[in-house]
């Protein structure tokens, strides 16, 4: 077997060729491991590379393989989102308050995987606690775009979505609280899902906004997503938000047929906002789904245009009180010169957080203080109803809905940096998922400018078989998932 | 939380701009729509009542150096 | 007390459920164990830990809220209480704010002049309690033991309706009772089970608005409450009166000076960012559950007093103390099923020797030296006239100190009482014959010798003679 077809394969084809002794999972770690040492260096996408383990395991796997073992992911490498706790592996968050953080334990994510036999290859560079668009708030440095290493992947999980896209692993996990899982899988070409608000635990995942935050996964191909997403989900006894519905087969029911299935367009989406080409590229993708039977209807979230403030006053609102226990005295960071309490305090966080956990903790604090809560915070929750009403109209009318992930392609390092706001508007499309709760996947749709651009899927609450049959569909008549950077080929 | 004095002006600044643009939400009318705090709609499970974690101090504090007997160390906490 | 002046106490009680395993998490809530050894990643707040919450702790909340006479909220909501503490791991407290699950009750208590008064209690809620710090040598440094931290707390918050300190005191220890009838706690107040912070303030007699309050915390036990709060009054009419202000403080009790003083409070910062716990959902609770709750409630301290009161025709400060605790009432009842005494008298023996017993010896009924049989035996003694109950006391003694029974003893020792009208007529004239000059003393008129001679019956007796027998005999011979 050729190498470059090894690296080049989705999970489904590594499994299958396991399955028919092409060849091993010693053999697939040990490519990829070689290729993020080399060819994924310079996109800095790895914080952490668990080689020695990960080799450990791929030898027992193949052992259990010899056996006839048949646990679904049995083998198969994967990495993991630097946000999710690792047992005995550094776990940082790509932050310097965590840069020495060793968890005693497994998110239930992890926990998951392993159960049904994967691999970790390593934890992936991401934005710091998961605050950001482009991978560039990370301690670590930030991550390059597989397709130009001037660009920013997207973010904040710009390190799974490049190691997935650069073919360095098959599948990464993800985490999605406003569309970092999505926006980044957009603007590197690679499939990325995040499910419903409930569907998959949050025990071990690092938390940033509590209400908002969701595990998710990048693959290459919505097959695969579908694999993945059926072992990560799950009831979880640890997680209090964690949903008792039983977890379907979502690989095996891919198939089904779209025909008649009612896909809903955004009038407020298609504005002056969405770059041309890239709008061309979505209406396209939505002819293909045309012609596999799905019915276009043309909807309106009227209140979708606040998404992004509601957003950012509910997500910094929580995550200034999640990241209150970054104190500097049980793990983590701790400041080294202080006089007193509030000095060690203050200097263990201040030196601690990079500048825009800072002002989100800030401007979190700010709007739940006391005469502000009811101006800010509280009316932020009442539109959040607003727009989850919103959308509960829209699926009267609609299975799914669809449009752009992202305004445009990726963007140069460094040019939105000064301006928070313009960063906080790329998630523009994605964050009302996030605020009602609902699955969302971007599928890879085309390319403007020699870069990829996304099409955004909508489901209902726990609609995720919708949203990955008709991913699959559109996968089959369309090569664009299959698409490698030049560089990575 | 320390701020450095040079990052001052700069946090100042892309603070007020974030606070003008969440300011965006006063115009819409929410009057008589509840707050959303959670987009499930279900109760909080309960569990139940029995010790399930053990002692497991030594693996925890591994890699914390400032304990003493056991218990974390901080600057002294004035009452 | 100077009667311009109103006094107005309101109570905040926390008390520590008695859950096995904490409100949130699965660590135990076992008192005294080495530091840190019970208090798991969630406790720690570890990054990525959740919390789950624990039914028990639920259900004791809402057996508190029926038994006060209160509403149980049929959604009630966790919120967290932000701040910045090394006893408090996820800088924040998951309390309780807009949505309690009790709201509202009472409870009534004997004011100061023996009159019955309702205290009502505004509410009552579910938190997380803090870890513990320990300052003392540690060369400058504090340490921190987070056993405590995630232990349920119920935070029971009374209206401001209690006028000096004797009524604060009678509220809490009614509230103590309540919650150790209840079972849902233990009431221990040296191991911090039961903590109670007073907020108190005084006013002109005529006006309206109410003064500033001080906090006073740090009250752990009943008579340090009263102190507190008798010094805190005067404090505050002496600033009244010398022209200043009160402050609004958190106040210290000091119990070696006795007196209060400020407190540089940790929660000075009082914007806590109350906020619903986004990890949590709402607690739902509905009739059905309340319902079966309900009749699950042991008799409770009032019910309990009032049918003391009519079943066995007890005096109402009788019946008050003998319920104080469901354990000393149960042996109260135990008792009196087998004795053949009169309740009176069974209660008498039960608060006066068998309590003072348990007391000097700092037992609690369980590890007591006499069960309720032995001591149903030795007042049935008493009943059938066997002995009196002065002689009766020397066997309790006896058998408490592991001698026998009522019946080995009182053979052993020849305590059998002398009933025979014979013989005590003998000795009767035996101790007239031998005092004639009391006796001459008696028949002129100085009726109080009468005791004398009892008094010298008795002595000849070694007690033993029939009380009731004497006096007879004795009235008859001394004519």
């Amino acid at each position: 077997m050729p190498i470059k077809e090894i690296q080049n394969m989705t999970l489904c084809a590594l499994k299958q060729g396991m399955k028919d002794k092409d060849f091993t999972s010693l053999e697939i770690t040990e490519l990829l491991l070689s290729r993020i040492n080399d060819l994924g260096k310079p996109l800095n996408a790895f914080i952490t590379v668990t080689a020695e383990q990960a080799i450990k395991e791929a030898k027992n796997a193949d052992k259990l393989i010899a056996t006839g073992n048949n646990k679904p992911l049995l083998g198969l490498p994967v990495a993991h989102k630097d946000l999710f706790c690792t047992d005995g592996v550094l776990t940082s968050c790509a932050s310097k308050m965590l840069h020495n953080f060793i968890p005693p334990y497994d998110a239930s994510v992890v926990k998951n995987l392993k159960k049904s036999g994967a691999i970790m290859l390593g934890k992936t560079n991401m934005d710091e606690f998961a605050m950001g668009s482009s991978n560039e708030t990370s301690y670590y440095g930030p991550v390059k775009n597989p397709w130009n290493l001037d660009l920013s992947p997207g973010g904040s999980s710009g390190g799974s979505a490049s190691a997935v896209a650069a073919c360095l692993v098959p599948a990464a996990t993800g985490t999605d609280t406003g569309g970092s899982i999505r926006q980044p899988a957009a603007l590197t070409g690679v499939t990325g899902i995040k499910p419903t608000y409930g569907r998959v635990s949050r025990y071990g995942m690092i938390a940033f906004a509590s209400s908002l935050d969701q595990g998710g996964v990048f693959t290459r191909s919505v097959e695969d997503a579908a694999l993945l997403l059926g072992e990560m989900s799950g009831f979880d006894e640890n997680d209090s938000t964690s949903v008792d519905v039983p977890v379907p087969d979502y690989l095996g029911g891919i198939n089904k047929s779209i025909k008649g299935l009612k896909i809903g367009l955004v009038r407020q989406h298609f504005d002056a906002g969405l770059d041309d080409d890239n709008a061309k590229a979505v209406r396209e993708a939505l002819d293909i789904l045309k012609e596999q039977g799905a019915e276009i209807v043309d909807i309106d979230l009227p209140n979708i245009e606040l998404s992004v403030p509601t957003y950012y006053v509910v997500a910094s609102a929580e995550c200034s009180s999640n990241l209150s226990r970054y104190d500097g005295v049980r793990f983590g960071y701790r400041a080294e010169n202080y006089n007193d309490l509030n000095e060690f305090y203050c200097k263990t966080r201040g030196e601690g957080f990079g500048a825009e956990v800072k002002r989100r903790i800030m401007t979190g604090t700010y709007v739940l203080s006391a005469g502000y809560y009811d101006a800010y915070y509280l009316k932020a929750q009442k539109v959040r109803q607003l727009i989850s009403q919103d959308f509960k109209k829209a699926f009267e009318k609609v299975d799914l809905i669809a449009g752009p992930t992202t305004p445009s392609p990726a963007f140069a390092l460094g040019a939105k940096m000064d301006d928070p706001i313009e960063m906080y508007l790329n998630d523009i499309y994605t964050i009302g998922a996030n605020l009602a709760g609902l699955p969302g996947m971007s599928i890879p749709c085309g390319f403007v400018n020699d870069l990829p651009v996304g099409l955004q899927l909508v489901g209902k609450h726990f609609g995720e078989e919708s949203l990955l049959q008709c991913g699959h569909h559109y996968q089959q008549a369309t090569d664009w998932h299959l698409q490698i950077p030049e560089q990575f080929k | 939380m320390d701020i450095q004095d040079s990052e001052t002006k700069d946090v100042v600044d892309k603070l007020s701009r974030i606070v003008e643009f969440v300011d965006q939400l006063q115009a819409v009318s929410t009057e008589g729509t509840e707050p959303m705090a959670h987009p499930l709609e279900q109760g909080q499970r309960l569990r139940v009542d029995k010790v399930t974690e053990n002692n497991e101090r030594e693996k925890i504090q591994l890699n914390v150096i400032e304990t003493n007997n056991g218990m974390y160390l901080v600057p002294k906490v004035i009452d | 007390m100077n009667s311009n002046w109103e006094i107005v106490i309101g109570l905040e009680i926390h008390a520590q459920l008695a859950t096995k395993s904490k409100i949130f998490s699965g660590a135990s809530t076992a008192y005294g164990g080495e530091p840190n050894t019970q208090a798991c990643l969630v406790d720690l707040g570890y990054p990525g830990t959740l919390p789950v919450l624990n039914q028990q702790a639920i259900e004791m909340a809402v057996r508190f809220g029926l038994a006060v006479d209160a509403e149980i909220s049929s959604r009630s909501v966790f919120a967290r209480k932000n701040y910045f503490y090394p006893d408090l791991p996820k800088g924040y407290q998951i309390s309780q704010l807009d949505l309690p699950i009790v709201v509202g009750g009472n409870m009534s208590i004997l004011d100061g002049d023996g009159n019955e008064k309702i205290i009502g209690i505004t509410r009552a809620h579910l938190e997380e309690d803090a870890g513990k710090s320990v300052h003392e040598g540690l060369d400058g440094l504090s340490g921190i033991d987070l056993n405590r931290a995630g232990t349920p707390l119920l935070e029971i918050v009374s209206e401001p309706e209690m006028s000096s300190a004797k009524e604060a005191v009678a509220y809490m220890r009614k509230i103590h009772s309540i919650v150790r009838y209840l079972e849902i706690s233990d009431g221990n107040m040296q191991e911090g089970s039961f903590r109670c912070d007073a907020n108190v303030s005084i006013k002109r007699f005529d006006q309206k608005e109410l003064g500033t309050r001080a906090e006073l915390k740090n009250l752990n036990s009943f008579k340090f409450i009263e102190k507190a709060i008798n010094h805190e009054v005067m404090r505050q009419i002496e600033i009244i009166e010398d022209g200043g202000a009160v402050k609004q403080e958190t106040r210290l009790y000091d119990s070696d000076l006795d007196e209060t003083r400020p407190m540089r409070s940790k929660e000075e910062a009082n914007d806590y960012r109350y906020f619903p716990d986004p990890d949590l959902l709402p607690v739902i609770i509905d009739d059905t559950y309340i319902s079966n709750i309900k009749e699950t409630l042991p008799e409770l301290p009032n019910a309990k007093q009032q049918r003391f009161v009519e079943a066995y025709s007890l005096k109402i400060s009788d019946a008050q103390i003998l319920t104080t605790t469901k354990k000393l009432a149960d042996f109260y009842e135990a008792v009196e099923k087998i004795a053949n005494t009169e309740s009176q008298i069974t209660a008498n023996w039960v608060i006066g020797e068998y309590t003072a017993a348990l007391n000097r010896d700092d037992l609690e009924i369980k590890d007591a030296k006499l069960s309720a049989t032995d001591l149903a035996g030795l007042l049935n003694k008493i009943a059938d006239q066997t002995i009196s109950g002065k002689i009766a006391k020397e066997v309790f003694e006896a058998m408490w100190n592991g001698e026998g029974s009522a019946e080995e003893i009182i053979e052993s020792k020849g305590l059998v009482q002398i009933t025979d009208d014979s013989e005590i007529e003998t000795i009767i004239d035996q101790v007239i014959e031998n005092n004639p000059s009391q006796l001459a003393e008696y028949l002129s008129g100085k009726d109080r010798l009468f005791g004398f001679f009892v008094g010298q019956v008795m002595k000849e007796t070694r007690g033993k003679a029939n009380p009731q027998k004497v006096n007879e005999i004795l009235k008859k011979k001394l004519i």
